[in-house]
């Protein structure tokens, strides 16, 4: 990466975020570049989500400041952000179940029609154009007006994303957004962020696959439990790095270790190959 | 870059015309709308009525009993739609009832203590209204209290002062009114707001014009719920607040401007009230509360918010004055018709969860 030293798009220095007693992250400071994807890993609960939520304005930081294009900015709330040109696919996927499709994919961003008093959402308009960003990340909308809640898992997450890919002018982030999909939908998905890349668009991408990871990344964040362990260029890291990163590298060996002693107990002999092969699931 | 978009397999275009979207039938597609369950009890109500009318003429089927149920319906509804609204939002308003009393006395005094002009004292009850529905509103998104506690709250507020403030005003009198005809403005606004229109020989007292606004808040519910962006924010706000917050619904506004549009109806009812009777009393209204609530779970309304109708609410608060009116016309004694409309609601239940169970699961 030639990249000349310049101002980043979105910045963190020194935040801190608690939640009550819990110390979520501590003193995190990060660089969001505009054309490249940053990879946030990490266990679960080491606060990546803490993080993202507040870059989209969910969470205020306790101490500590964001920065965009250099400018301190302050994120009241999520449409702040949106206004900032961020746009977001929480891990939640924040769709409302009893709702249509075609509303949650609008909602929040209404196309309207007609003036003054008679100003109203234009229905047809949301419609057609939810059918085809769908449709281009392999989701066929068989009803625009099924309820977010009767949809499938990944159905719901392919929603979620291609909201944020339509509505993400300058900053997309996606919290784990490949989890419930399937390999073809995932393939779009890494395919958008590549998109949204080559556009000049800045992504933070969440995951717990390395592959993934390192097949879209260009930089790569290291979170444990709250504290920023490292950062890596692309050019630094491997796949296998970044397995070993995530999966913390000693602790696996150690796990492998205690698994094997099990297995000399012969009544949990079944259990343990079980989670032996579970292991080697995760990390192929 | 070591990978382009390129990299990637498109999927294929979508199929025209899918496998699996099984055919839905108009009447399937009806029969999951929220309001009509709310109908079909509204049309079993009135033939129930039709059939054990007791008066000399069956008049239940003539205008003279439409304009008796809807002459009660009508009040009962401008306040059923905008409460409704606000159940769909997913928040309460307990201190509707009173509100629709207490603005009247607050008319009153407007008008007989410091001698405004009835169009003026129109305004300043509004006002009034607004800054009870904003309080109400404001105390729910801030404390993040259950708004059936804030409301409630509220409720007491208003009626210990509707009761306290109308006793000191008037010489321990539990009833305000205007006496005399030099109140100006007065005759203007009744036309408006609480005369009858369409009088007739078969008729000799016509329709309310709380007929009309009646029909005008049903309207202009229905519209802003089904319509406009503000009516998606409602859905949005009552359905998942937090996700709704997400996405940039300003929830909090929202609700708070529901709160406001709520309070404001009351107002409405209050008025009419007021310039129909020019008088009112202490603690009017309180207990309507409930009806309101009746009336819009009646018409479709969940009571855990995210789902609704205004035009079921409507439908319901129609519900409400046939069953108050049957009653009479049925010659069965009066003190029935709570118990009449406790088998409804308990029915308007029953029909709300297999609504939901359909909303949420099969779509068939
Ligand atoms: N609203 C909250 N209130 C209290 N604690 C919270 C809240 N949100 C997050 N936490 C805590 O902060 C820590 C970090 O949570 P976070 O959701 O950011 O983890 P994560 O890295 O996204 O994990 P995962 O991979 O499972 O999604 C957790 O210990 C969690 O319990
Ligand atoms: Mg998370």
């Amino acid at each position: 990466m030639a990249q000349v030293k310049e101002t980043p798009l979105l910045e963190m220095r020194g935040v801190s975020k608690y939640f009550g007693s819990v110390n979520a992250l501590q003193d995190i400071s990060l660089q969001v570049n505009a054309g490249e994807v940053t990879c946030v890993l990490g266990d679960n609960g080491a606060g990546k989500s803490t993080l993202i939520k507040m870059l989209s304005g969910v969470h205020s930081p306790d101490a500590g400041e964001l920065l965009i294009e250099g400018r301190p900015v302050h994120l009241p709330n999520p449409r702040a952000a949106q206004a900032q040109g961020i746009a977001t696919v929480f891990q939640d996927l924040a769709t409302v179940p009893l709702m249509s499709i075609w509303r949650n994919f609008f909602l929040g961003n209404e196309p309207t029609k007609g003036w003054g008093p008679l100003r109203r959402m234009d229905v047809g308009k949301a419609k057609t154009i939810m059918h085809s960003e769908l449709a281009k990340i392999g989701i066929d909308v068989r009803d625009p007006n099924q309820t977010v809640g009767t949809l499938s898992g990944g159905e719901r997450q392919a929603v979620a994303i291609a909201r944020a890919v339509y509505f993400g002018a300058r900053v997309l982030i996606l919290d784990e957004p490949t989890s419930a999909l399937g390999v073809r939908q995932s393939g779009v998905v890494l395919k958008y962020i590549v998109q949204a890349r080559d556009m000049g668009k800045a992504v933070i991408f969440i995951t717990h696959n390395p592959n993934h990871a390192f097949l879209v990344g260009d930089r790569f964040v290291l979170l444990k439990r709250g504290r920023m362990m490292g950062s890596y260029l692309r050019s630094e890291t491997s796949v296998e790095a970044l397995t070993e990163m995530m999966a913390g590298g000693a602790e696996l060996q150690q796990l492998s270790d205690e698994l094997a002693k099990l297995a000399d107990a012969p009544d949990i002999e079944e259990i343990a190959k079980e989670a032996r092969e579970l292991a080697q699931g995760a990390e192929g | 870059m070591t990978v382009t978009a390129a990299d990637f397999q498109t999927p294929g275009p979508a199929k025209a015309g899918d496998e699996r979207l099984a055919h839905v039938g108009r009447a399937t597609r009806l029969l999951m709308r929220p309001e009509l369950g709310a109908l079909l009890g509204a049309i079993a109500v009135f033939v129930l009525f039709m059939a054990t009318d007791a008066t000399a003429n069956h008049l239940w089927i003539h205008q003279t009993g439409f304009a008796a149920w809807t002459q009660q319906a009508s009040v009962f509804g401008i306040m059923a739609v905008p409460v409704g609204m606000l159940m769909v939002a997913g928040e309460f308003d307990l201190s509707t009832g009173v509100l629709t009393g207490v603005t009247a006395i607050v008319m009153w005094f407007f008008m007989d203590k410091l001698h405004w002009n009835a169009w003026l004292a129109i305004v300043g009850t509004f006002a009034f209204a607004a800054v009870v529905g904003l309080v109400n509103g404001y105390v729910v998104v801030k404390t993040k209290l259950p708004s059936f506690i804030v409301t409630l709250a509220t409720f007491f507020v208003l009626r210990g002062a509707s009761v306290g403030g109308v006793l000191k005003l008037n010489a321990g009198s539990t009833q305000v009114s205007l006496t005399g005809s030099h109140y100006s403005g007065m005759a203007s606004a009744k036309t408006i707001f609480g005369s009858s229109f369409f009088a007739s020989k078969a008729l000799p007292n016509g329709y309310q014009t709380a007929d009309i606004w009646f029909v005008i808040v049903t309207i202009i519910g229905a519209w802003v719920l089904n319509r406009t962006t503000f009516g998606n924010w409602i859905f949005a706000s009552g359905g998942d607040a937090n996700s709704a917050r997400n996405v940039g619904v300003p929830v909090a506004r929202t609700k708070m401007m529901l709160f406001v549009a709520t309070a404001m109806s009351a107002a409405l009812v209050g008025i009419i009230s007021f310039t129909q009777a020019s008088s009112a009393v202490s603690e009017q209204g309180v207990g309507y509360e409930f009806f309101y609530i009746i009336a819009a779970v009646v018409g479709g309304c969940f009571l855990t918010g995210g789902y609704g109708s205004a035009i079921g609410a409507a439908i319901g608060a129609c519900v409400i004055g046939m069953a108050f009116e049957g009653v009479i016309y049925a010659g069965w004694a009066s003190a029935w018709d709570f118990t009449f409309l406790g088998v409804i609601l308990f029915l308007a239940v029953g029909v709300n969860t297999l609504v939901y169970q359909r909303a949420m699961k099969a779509r068939r």
